[in-house]
């Protein structure tokens, strides 16, 4: 049998030539989609999204709220009252308007940055509270650190430390709702450093192969930790990858949320009705530091930063929203007013709530508590009956 | 009844678990048309079609990354690594994400439906990258299940308990006895359980404990030991994770002897977890020290294959030693 009969469909093929001419990522052209401009007027000709008024507020209510989140648990870490915040200072509009243009049974697996998500889709302060202190009300029991949250009923995947592992579960994650025939489709947010990852390239291969309806969402924010994007990765950034796994492609503005709901809402009716996947690559910039334990003024300028600032996004955003008319800073004073009180308020309540039972030490490691670890715990318990001092947490709670 | 080698008694338990729910899903390197490089999956695309047995790209850590995903999603994943010499690349998706997804979660999301197969072992010339026995390795990890079988009733009643088991579980294949090893089992649907060890034969001078391709190992061993007059009674441990210590345990205290043999070499291996348990349990039991037979510590070789197993010869002088220590 000739071999070429074998050759698959797909095999790539192209027009030959006869003297070498080599093609690089950079010659790849990739445009990137900008609709508001820095000064809150839009582009001429700009395709919006789709976005009410009321979508719109919530949307910026999601802003306030993220920010002013950010700015006080900051402060509750330097405290010493948390051990652990990470910021998304500068990239709120990814992750606020990436989950405002999905549907609520749209899954969403992110890399740990991307609170604006729960924020939009209604995690309450007091989850946010009893996660970060770890107390025996948080969802995920007091056993990760601050700002790995997780919420079952509100889609949202509980988040791993390891980086990019989500990755290739996210393709899993949509095939599965592929092939149960589910209206929904899953958001996989990562940024520009864990697209170095294996997990990334796996991910984004089996997804291809295997069409999941999986929107892969690359945070391009300029930094991984300390380490610049341009010693991260060469080539035409991540949306460059995207075409080269054979994926429908976009680049937007990141600080733009109308330019990330667009896009957005596009790869949500794609994925959907092609039962495939996307990739897009949003061009923002981490103005925080990478956490509580960086100190970013130990590889990159002021003035490299003051710049950014001026590309806020969400001063980009609330200009637009008062030209409509659909809001105003007599509003806008109050609310940031009010939220300040919320979250100092909540902060108080949360750190006074218990640590979690001794007994959720051995629970849900599997589906139910196997005999070694029933021991190990009537062990344990011993002890701390002995020396409560030393255990305050549990000690006189069973 | 039926006469199975192992690959059909896996293939039917497969066959089976497809057939009664849709979401169980079969997937890995070569797996789909082909049926795999050892034809476990032979036959199931035909049946179930290319959507719930299929080939995936060469990529570990993608194969298990995306039965994760697809376990928490509430699908049924049973997802095939080529050899277990190739689960390392996977091994971050395994015991950070797999071991974890529940515990980490508070139980708001978990991937227990997932199942891990894959071939282990040596005997078959397979030199240094298709010999291992990586058992110890996610033995440490909590969250995992880890089965072995010994032979193909075993297979099939156990990777039918492993694919129904709410956790993930890692299923150890044999592979040297997949065609070697033929017997009688049942063609209807049946389990075994996890977590719970078989005594094969009762003795009295000395327990003889180990899991998979190595209980050939023993028996083959305690009938040179019963030639000389000692009485060994053989266990097979089945379940790494969780393991069945009061099986084992009362054993020992009746024979008040124990010898622990696995493929893997010895330092770190799972017969030291074993040994530190039961000297914990039955210390005023114990007549001679705890004995160890296992695999040298090298990587595993091709052509000084026999040199490095732990086979029936060095059991049989151990079993001597510890009888008369």
């Amino acid at each position: 049998m000739n071999a070429r009969t074998h050759m698959p469909k797909k095999y790539p093929s192209g027009a030959e030539v006869h003297s070498p001419a080599f093609i690089d990522g950079h010659s790849v052209a990739i445009p990137i989609l900008k609709i508001l401009k820095e000064d809150g007027t839009l582009y001429p000709s700009a395709d919006l999204p789709e976005l009410d008024q009321a979508k719109a507020e919530k949307v910026y209510r999601a802003f306030a709220f993220h920010r002013v989140l950010d700015e006080r648990m900051i402060a509750a870490q330097r405290q010493g009252r948390i051990s652990f915040y990470m910021t998304a200072l500068g990239e709120e509009a990814t992750t606020v308007g990436g989950a405002a243009a999905l549907e609520p049974q749209d899954m969403i697996m992110a890399q740990y940055r991307e609170q604006g998500c729960l924020i939009y889709r209604g995690f309450s302060l007091e989850d946010f509270m009893n996660q970060m202190f770890s107390n025996e009300k948080d969802l995920g029991k007091g056993r990760q650190m601050p700002i790995h949250y997780g919420s079952n009923e509100l889609n949202y995947m509980t988040i791993s430390s390891p980086l990019g592992t989500q990755i290739p579960q996210a393709a899993g994650y949509a095939y599965g709702q592929k092939l149960q025939g589910k209206d929904a489709v899953t958001l996989c947010m990562f940024g520009e450093g864990a697209a170095s990852e294996g997990d990334f390239h796996a991910g984004l291969n089996m997804a291809a192969v295997h069409q999941a309806p999986v929107i892969f969402f690359c945070r391009n924010n300029g930094y991984a930790i300390s380490t610049p994007s341009d010693e991260q990765y060469v080539g035409n950034g991540i949306a460059s990858r995207g075409v080269g796994y054979g994926m429908k492609t976009i680049r937007i503005d990141g600080n733009d949320v109308l330019a990330v709901m667009k896009a957005m809402q596009l790869a949500r009716s794609y994925a959907l009705e092609h039962q495939a996947p996307v990739l897009i690559e949003a061009m923002s910039y981490r103005l925080g530091a990478h956490s509580t334990s960086d100190d970013p003024s130990g590889y990159r300028s002021k003035e490299e930063e003051a710049k950014w600032q001026a590309h806020d996004p969400i001063a980009r955003f609330k200009t637009w929203l008062i030209n409509q008319k659909w809001w105003d800073d007599a509003r806008d004073k109050t609310l940031y007013e009010s939220l300040r009180e919320e979250i100092l308020a909540a902060v108080k309540v949360a750190e006074k709530v218990a640590k979690p039972p001794v007994e959720d030490l051995v629970t849900d490691v599997y589906d139910q508590v196997p005999k070694h670890l029933e021991k190990q715990l009537t062990d344990l318990k011993e002890h701390i009956n002995k020396y409560p001092e030393a255990y305050p947490f549990t000690a006189g709670r069973f | 009844m039926a006469q199975m080698n192992l690959l059909q008694a896996i293939n039917n338990a497969l066959d089976i678990a497809m057939a009664e729910d849709d979401s169980t899903l079969c997937f890995g390197e070569d797996v789909g048309h082909f049926g795999g490089v050892f034809r476990a999956t032979s036959g199931l695309q035909e049946k179930y079609g290319k959507a719930r047995c299929f080939n995936t790209p060469l990529a570990e850590q993608g194969i298990v990354g995306f039965a994760n995903g697809l376990a928490a999603q509430g699908s049924r994943p049973v997802a095939e690594i080529q050899f277990a010499d190739y689960i390392f690349p996977a091994f971050d998706q395994i015991v950070n994400e797999s071991a974890k997804f529940r515990y980490r979660s508070g139980n708001e999301f978990n991937v227990g439906r997932l199942t891990i197969r894959t071939p282990y072992g040596g005997g078959i010339a397979g030199g240094l990258y298709h010999s291992q026995s990586p058992e110890a390795y996610f033995a440490h990890t909590p969250g995992l299940k880890i089965v072995v079988p010994r032979n193909p009733y075993q297979a099939k009643g156990l990777l039918l308990a492993s694919i129904r088991d709410d956790n993930p579980v890692i299923f150890f294949e044999p592979k040297r006895l997949y065609r070697a090893s033929v017997g009688e089992v049942p063609e209807d649907d049946y389990q075994l359980p996890i977590g719970k060890a078989e005594v094969i034969s009762q003795g009295s001078d000395i327990t003889l404990l180990g899991w998979g391709a190595q209980m050939e190992v023993i028996e083959k061993a305690a009938e040179l030991a019963a030639n000389e007059g000692i009485s060994c009674e053989l266990i097979d441990l089945r379940s790494i994770l969780p393991w069945d210590v009061e099986t084992v345990a009362q054993s020992v205290m009746k024979t008040g002897r124990l010898l622990i043999s696995h493929e893997a070499s010895i330092t770190g291996g799972f017969a030291g977890e074993v040994a530190a348990t039961i000297q914990d349990e039955c210390f005023l039991h114990l007549e001679s020290p705890i004995a160890r037979v296992c695999g040298v510590d090298t990587p595993y070789p091709l052509s000084l294959e026999k040199e490095h197993m732990a086979d029936h010869l060095k059991i049989f002088e151990a079993i001597k030693r510890s009888v008369h220590y």
